[in-house]
């Protein structure tokens, strides 16, 4: 094994380390006793999906943070005594208001933030369809009309004419003049 | 319109600036409270004063009050606790103390070395009462008006310009509004 395959070889366990990190956001270990399957799944999808109010960036499963303890015992407690998710949703609000939602409620405040994007998205295409549309058949029949009046922009459409060599010829030697003089109009008019 | 177009990008830069400007001085950090104009929570906790008998609302001052959120393992409260030696020493408002998930000995050290500003020290040792507050993490600090309602919240430290620019203004307007 020479040193440049000995390289690539570490190279690659280092790259493979970066993309798949070991024990990534893994949550917090609660020891919580749970009487069904389903209750336990509500309470790992609840945590998940309320934001710790202290920690800010992550989620109330795997933020160690004192209140985030706090809270997730506070939901196993409200699971437990059989309160629905949306009364849990209800007490969590109550106390921390909308910072704590991951997925905010659509209200006259939050149409922005939910909105807001596709208006983005939207004004972009928008945008998009302008330059294609300007830069397209549109600006090249317009720059021929405007050099050159007496010629008529369905003259451009030969797909159904045919045309001798001859015709062909003549064709091509207008078209190069005719590009030159537009060119040139072009430059001198601006 | 050909004008509009060509000032399209900076008026769209300049629209984007203000925003951004605006982020840079934002605090994020701190969240709005949903409780202020609610009432305060109700409550039945221990006290570092007395003992095993429980206290509750019916032991909190008459007129306004300042709540403060502190734990001795909390830095920041020992910062701005001469801000509220000072107030109780002028007779500004009452102080009650939330002993927020603490030790009952190390708050009491702490109170004998630091000073004591507040009447009474509920104990919050699970933090259940902190999670009806709304509290994520001492220091935090509350004004309750006479009718037990909450007008006024400052999370994190109270230095001298916070205490001067905003909590004596509140204060203020919260012990006008008790006597009128």
């Amino acid at each position: 094994m020479n040193v440049s395959t000995r390289l690539f070889g570490l190279t690659l366990v280092f790259v493979l380390l970066a993309v798949f990190k070991p024990g990534k956001a893994h949550a917090q270990i609660d020891v919580f006793d749970f009487e069904t399957p389903e209750q336990e799944q509500r309470y790992r999808q609840l945590s998940n999906d309320f934001r710790c109010p202290m920690c800010q960036n992550a989620n109330l499963s795997s933020s160690p943070g004192g209140v985030a303890s706090d809270l997730r015992r506070e939901i196993y407690r409200m699971i437990m005594e059989g309160q629905t998710d949306a009364q849990i949703e209800e007490f969590m609000l109550a106390r921390y208001g909308d910072f704590i939602l991951y997925r905010p409620r659509l209200t006259a405040q939050t149409l922005l933030l939910w909105f807001g994007p596709i208006m983005f998205l939207l004004a972009g295409a928008w945008v998009a369809r302008n330059i294609i549309r300007n830069s397209g058949m549109k600006k090249f029949n317009h720059n021929r009309a405007e050099a050159d009046a007496s010629i008529n922009q369905d003259t451009y459409v030969v797909a159904d004419i045919v045309i001798s060599d001859e015709e062909r010829r003549r064709l091509n030697r207008l078209l190069a003049e005719h590009d030159d003089s537009a060119h040139n109009q072009d430059n001198t008019g601006r | 319109m050909n004008n509009f177009k060509l000032f399209l990008p900076v008026i769209i830069f300049m629209v984007l600036a203000v925003f951004m400007w605006r982020g840079l001085y934002m605090d994020s950090r701190t969240l709005p409270s949903v409780l202020i104009d609610r009432p305060l929570p109700e409550f039945q906790l221990r006290s570092l004063e007395l003992g095993d008998q429980l206290v509750s609302t019916a032991d909190l001052p008459d007129g306004p009050f300042i709540l403060n959120i502190w734990g001795s393992y909390c830095l920041p409260c020992l910062q701005e606790n001469p801000i509220f030696m000072a107030a109780k020493e002028q007779n500004v408002i009452p102080i009650i103390g939330l002993n927020y998930k603490d030790r009952d000995e190390a708050a009491r050290d702490w109170l004998e070395l630091n000073g004591n500003p507040f009447e009474l020290n509920i104990i919050d040792d699970t933090g259940r009462y902190g999670i009806d507050l709304g509290v994520y993490g001492a220091p935090e600090t509350f004004l309750v008006d006479a009718d037990r309602v909450i007008r006024f919240k400052h999370i994190g430290v109270i230095n001298y310009r916070i205490w001067e620019d905003e909590i004596m203004p509140a204060i203020a307007a919260v012990q006008a509004g008790g006597s009128s």
